[in-house]
C-alpha cells in the first residue's frame, strides 16, 4: 500500500511541479525526486520480493495504509524545512528583521 | 531487513562527488557564479535526492516494521547471529539493484536534458523558451 501511495504522490507533485516548470519556485521538483526515488525503490523490493516468494504484490491493510500516510508525511516534512529554508517569497527573512 | 544501506552508501559518495564537481565548476564559471553555469552540479543533486529522498522514506519503513531501532547495533538483525548472513544477502540482492535502478532513472533524465539542451542550441530563443525543462531543484 505504500509503494502505491508514493507512486501516487510522485505522478501527483511532478504534475504540480510541470504546470510551473521551468520555474520551481516552490521546490516541488525537489519532492518529487523524493516520491520518485522511494517509488523505484519500493518497486524493486515489491518484484523481487513477489518473484522470490510469491504471495500478494500489494500489502492492503489498516497498517500499510497508516505506514503509506507516514512515508507521505516524512516526505512532506523535508520538502517544507527545504521550502523554509530558502524562503522564496522572503516571508520568514521580513518576520525575522522586524 | 536493511536493503536501504546499499543506496545510502551510494548516496554517500555521489554527495562527495557532487561537492567536488560544485567546486570545479563554480571556479570554472569565475564571477558568473554556479547559478547558471553548473549544469553537472544540479544534474547530481537530482540523483542525491532521489538516493536520499529514497533512503529516507525506507529507513522510516524499516524503523515501522521494527527492523531498525535507535540503539546499537541499530539493525535488529545484528542481534541474532543466523540473520547476519540473510541480511548481508538482501543488503547485496535488494540494495544494490534498488541503487541500480535509481542509476538507471538518473541516467535517462540526463539523457533527456541533454537532449533538450542540444535542440535548444539549435532552435531559435522563441521555442527554447517554451521548449526549456529544468527537470526540478
Amino acid at each position: 500500500m505504500w509503494l502505491l501511495a508514493t507512486a501516487l504522490a510522485a505522478l501527483v507533485v511532478s504534475a504540480l511541479w510541470y504546470v510551473d516548470a521551468p520555474r520551481d519556485r516552490y521546490k516541488l521538483g525537489f519532492l518529487s525526486l523524493i516520491y520518485w526515488g522511494a517509488t523505484l525503490m519500493w518497486l524493486v523490493d515489491h518484484v523481487i520480493a513477489y518473484a522470490q516468494e510469491g504471495g500478494p504484490f500489494f500489502e492492503v491493510s489498516a497498517d500499510a495504509t497508516a505506514l503509506g500516510l507516514a512515508v507521505l508525511a516524512l516526505g512532506l516534512f523535508v520538502w517544507l524545512v527545504r521550502l523554509l529554508a530558502a524562503d522564496p517569497k522572503r516571508v520568514l527573512r521580513a518576520v525575522l528583521k522586524k | 531487513m536493511a536493503c536501504f544501506v546499499a543506496p545510502a552508501a551510494a548516496a554517500v559518495v555521489t554527495t562527495v562527488v557532487q561537492k567536488v564537481v560544485k567546486n570545479r565548476e563554480g571556479a570554472a564559471a569565475g564571477t558568473q557564479g554556479c547559478k547558471t553555469a553548473c549544469k553537472w552540479t544540479q544534474r547530481l543533486r537530482w540523483l542525491n535526492t532521489m538516493l536520499w529522498g529514497g533512503t529516507a522514506l525506507l529507513a522510516l519503513e524499516h524503523v515501522w516494521h521494527g527492523e531498525v531501532v535507535p540503539w546499537p547495533p541499530f539493525l535488529t538483525a545484528m542481534e541474532t547471529p543466523g540473520a547476519v548472513g540473510p541480511m548481508l544477502w538482501e543488503i547485496l540482492t535488494y540494495g544494490l539493484t534498488m541503487t541500480a535502478v535509481i542509476f538507471a532513472a538518473w541516467g535517462i533524465m540526463v539523457g533527456v536534458a541533454e537532449l533538450v539542451e542540444r535542440k535548444g542550441r539549435t532552435a531559435s530563443p522563441g521555442e527554447v523558451e517554451s521548449e526549456a525543462v529544468a527537470g526540478g531543484e
